[in-house]
């Protein structure tokens, strides 16, 4: 071992994104590239009748004008989100009805402009209530949870605890909004079609691309080079991608699909509404005695995704009565899916205020209230942890943040006009990993080629994927180089389900050993070409493991509340983890830190609204649609534990890329109601609603 | 060819080299630089203003570029992050800063942020007061930058991987 691995190695592609060299999907110019731009429905529900494209046509500069009259068939995708332009029907508000393609953004943007639609307009519905008619329980929930999960009489056992709390709690959609919008540039040439894409992995597009076209797959070559961010909205491919392949082979031209930033809310996916309900029953000294976590949300009329927002309540706390229940409405809304931690942000957000409420409730401190209902084992599997530290996160983290001797008392630290109060969470991740080959070939001169189509979407994959590879080896980092983001290189699965840098490491690291033994093996000079060997996971990844594997973590936070204005400020936000092996401490606490920084967004800024009159999210762009600034960024710290755990991959990593978001928001949430007295049980925390809250606790 | 009016002979000075085009005068400044000239370090994250992924230096100050036509342009000097990085091997210290402390991941907003953390350099050096300067410091003075200034003045520049805390501190290594 060269002992590469958790040392804080540079971002090997960092110079070329500081440099603005660093190329991204818009960013491949060809001769005669053309640009296009789609055109949203107007209404909510209902039939396109006629798209007239006369005026469109005669802008000067538009080439064509898709639709679904005229666009080329496609099979029928196995996401339904993806089925662009093949029929009249619109499924919801922002659906595209067209395309316009033309020499330049400017015509196409004006052309998009001149494109007339008329529509034979329904009845649409588009709002979520936790008694709306069309509530069901779907048979599972995202990640193939099953909806609903009970044990014992969890009913029974409430009504009759010592403590209770039955509270409700709301978080609303949210937005990924990663800083590139959705991007594609395509070209066909001979048959072939090449693509540029911001995805979180390429295999996935190329599966898709050769599905709806009817081509081979090795008619196709898909990259992501650099890939701006996508905390889920990009795991799958999106409209961008298959519009562009589209337009590309109807004018004959490589075309640019850059969705513009207001499209994105209704066409890439979106973290839907969550409307929870918790009932914590627990003896007086805060052992739980049954657990009960509801949750409704909503999902399109095209595609059933169900936020599994009431699944870590089965991994966190020991209670001998329990149920957990999904439910779903399919409204006129666009169709949700995966943003950052989904399932985990908002479920944890519900139920570790609700822990905050049980403490409060029986005067225990909220970090001793958690300690007291750790598990033996994965309460819901009765499977035992690969390795849980909460305890530890919890313990470490109270004493970096200095909460020993924190006066719980609400409402009463005053400093003028702020009431200051800190708060605590915990945070949990399931750990994922999947099959993955990689190549890696020792040239003659010393260095070595990785190969492999993982994704680096700025988690620094390059780096640390070199990193693992060095020491499988036993090489200086220097010695590594590494080909990543393309469907030319041995396949990988995606970045997401904070999975990547596991599944990759895996067959990165097999592959290194492997061609260790064999370099061991070779007697004289390398041939020419090198020497090579290959991994393939496969088996080993996605075996079924006895152990219950899952990331944790605690969050803690520091508030001032102004009484005048309404606003919150986090003066400090501390998270300590238990991730497995921190493979570059560098990445990864820009990792922790950021997943923070969007939880402190989800808590405070970050809400969308879907407008019942016109069925579309009013906060459609970044003007509306409030991400943290630098402003409200003051101390965030990120710590972590040295977890060993033996049963996860051969480098003992658990994913970090999500956890970071998991508690923080009701970390803030705890923070302000231990500043002001007051329980605000819908997210985001804006002036409005805390000032609002405010005046209820004097009357 | 009725829209031949729709352009204008337009003359930038970019990265200190003049360059004479023929634009359309919807065209934004953003666009002439990636499409036109191949100058795709400032990024488009909005289009609208919002987000400051494509912030330049026009004249020295910084702008998002996304919001100038470029026919209105005409005799401007303009610095993209290429610009900064310059002909040799050595970064502009921003950038180095930037790789130094990890202050981004997926690196989108990244050229805006060093474009726009230069201006502010220059801001406070040339005594332009920010909403966190104090009142009663002296009107024309440089202003100090602390770590509160630094974030006040780079609040234009959005980061959804939330590397700010890494942004501030490198932008403080920086100040002379």
């Amino acid at each position: 071992m060269t002992g590469s691995v958790g040392a804080p190695a540079e971002r090997r592609e960092g110079r070329e994104k500081v440099s603005g060299t660093a190329r991204y999907a818009a960013e491949f110019h060809s001769p005669g590239r053309a640009q296009a731009w789609p055109v949203p429905s107007r209404v909510a529900r209902g039939r396109v009748t006629g798209v007239d494209t006369a005026a469109a046509l005669a802008v000067p500069g538009v080439i064509a004008v898709l639709t679904h009259e005229n666009a080329p068939r496609l099979a029928e995708p196995d996401d339904p989100t993806l089925a662009l332009l093949q029929n009249a029907r619109v499924p919801h508000r922002g659906w595209f009805v067209a395309l316009v393609v033309a020499e330049t953004l400017e015509a196409a943007r004006a052309g998009a402009a001149a494109v007339r639609v008329t529509y034979d307009a329904e009845e649409h519905d588009v709002t979520l209530t936790a008694s709306h008619p069309g509530v069901y329980v779907p048979e599972e929930a995202n990640g193939g949870h099953p909806a609903v999960r009970e044990q014992g009489d969890p009913d029974g056992a409430f009504g009759s605890s010592a403590a209770r709390v039955d509270v409700a709690y709301r978080v609303p959609p949210l937005h990924n909004h990663p800083m590139e919008p959705h991007t594609s540039t395509a070209r066909w040439e001979d048959g072939t079609l090449t693509v540029h894409t911001s995805s979180q992995g390429t295999g996935a597009v190329r599966a898709v691309l050769a599905g709806l076209f009817g081509l081979s797959r090795d008619r196709i070559v898909v990259t992501a080079e650099h890939v701006g961010g996508g905390f889920g909205s990009k795991g799958t491919p999106r409209p961008d991608v298959v519009l562009a392949a589209m337009a590309a082979r109807e004018t004959g031209r490589p075309v640019t699909v850059a969705l513009p930033r207001r499209f994105l809310p209704a066409v890439v996916g979106h973290r839907a509404p969550t409307l929870h309900r918790l009932r914590l029953g627990a003896e007086t000294d805060g052992r739980l005695v049954s657990l009960v976590h509801e949750v409704t949300t909503h999902t399109s009329r095209i595609k059933e995704f169900v936020e599994q927002a009431a699944v870590p309540a089965r991994v966190m706390y020991a209670a001998p009565h329990t149920r957990t229940v999904h439910r779903v409405a399919a409204l006129d809304v666009p169709s949700p899916s995966w943003m950052r931690a989904p399932g985990e942000a908002p479920g944890m957000y519900a139920l570790e205020s609700a822990m905050d409420e049980l403490a409060t409730e029986l005067g225990i401190d909220p970090v001793e209230l958690r300690v007291r209902n750790e598990p033996d084992v994965e309460p819901d599997s009765g499977r035992p942890f690969s390795s849980r530290h909460l305890v530890e996160c919890l313990r470490e983290g109270a004493r970096r943040f200095g909460w020993t001797g924190r006066d719980p008392r609400p409402g009463v630290r005053r400093d003028g006009p702020l009431l200051l109060g800190t708060g605590v969470a915990a945070a949990t991740y399931p750990v994922m990993v999947g099959p993955s080959t990689a190549t890696a070939r020792a040239l003659p001169g010393g260095s070595f080629l990785v190969r492999i189509n993982a994704t680096d979407i700025g988690t620094g994959a390059r780096t640390v994927l070199a990193q693992v590879g060095a020491d499988a080896l036993g090489v200086p980092l220097e010695r590594i180089r590494i080909e990543v983001g393309s469907t030319e290189l041995p396949s990988a699965p995606l970045a997401g389900g904070s999975s990547g840098t596991a599944s990759w490491g895996w067959a990165v690291h097999d592959a290194c050993a492997g061609l260790a033994r064999r370099l061991a093996g070779h007697v004289g000079t390398l041939p020419g070409q090198g020497l090579e060997f290959r991994a393939d996971t496969t088996g080993a990844a996605d075996a079924e493991s006895d152990f219950a594997r899952h990331a944790f973590g605690a969050h803690f936070a520091e508030v001032a509340v102004d009484t005048v204005t309404g606003e919150v400020r986090v003066g400090r936000l501390l998270g300590v983890y238990a991730a497995g092996r921190i493979l570059n401490a560098r990445t990864a606490r820009s990792q922790f830190v950021g997943g923070m920084t969007m939880g402190l967004g989800m808590a405070l800024t970050e809400g969308s609204t879907m407008d019942a009159a016109f069925g579309d999210f009013t906060e459609s762009d970044l003007a509306s649609y409030h991400v943290p600034v630098h402003a409200d960024v003051a101390g965030i710290e990120a710590h972590w534990l040295d977890e060993e755990d033996s049963r996860l991959n051969p480098m003992g990593s658990k994913g970090i890329g999500e956890i970071g978001i998991v508690g923080t928001a009701a970390a803030i949430g705890n923070a302000v109601h231990h500043a002001t007295g007051v329980r605000l049980r819908e997210l985001p925390l804006t002036p409005d609603r805390v000032l609002t809250g405010l005046l209820g606790r004097r009357t | 060819m009725g829209n031949l009016q729709h352009h204008s002979r337009t003359t930038l000075r970019v990265n200190g080299k003049p360059h004479t085009l023929t634009v359309d005068h919807r065209r934004v400044l953003l666009d002439l630089l990636r499409e036109d000239l191949g100058l795709t370090g400032a990024k488009k994250g909005c289009d609208h203003g919002q987000c400051g992924a494509c912030t330049v230096l026009v004249d020295g100050r910084r702008v998002n570029s996304c919001l100038l036509f470029a026919v209105a342009l005409d005799g401007c000097e303009v610095t993209t992050v290429e610009g900064l990085f310059g002909d040799g091997e050595e970064p502009h210290p921003l950038q180095r800063a930037f790789l130094e402390r990890d202050a981004f991941q997926c690196g989108y907003c990244t050229p805006g942020q060093i474009c726009s953390a230069a201006g502010v350099l220059a801001e406070a050096a040339a005594g332009h007061p920010s909403h966190v300067t104090d009142p009663v410091a002296p009107s024309g003075e440089p202003v100090p930058l602390d770590r509160e200034e630094i974030r006040e003045r780079l609040s234009g520049n959005l980061c959804r991987c939330g590397a700010y805390p890494r942004i501030a501190e490198a932008v403080e290594d920086v100040i002379p």
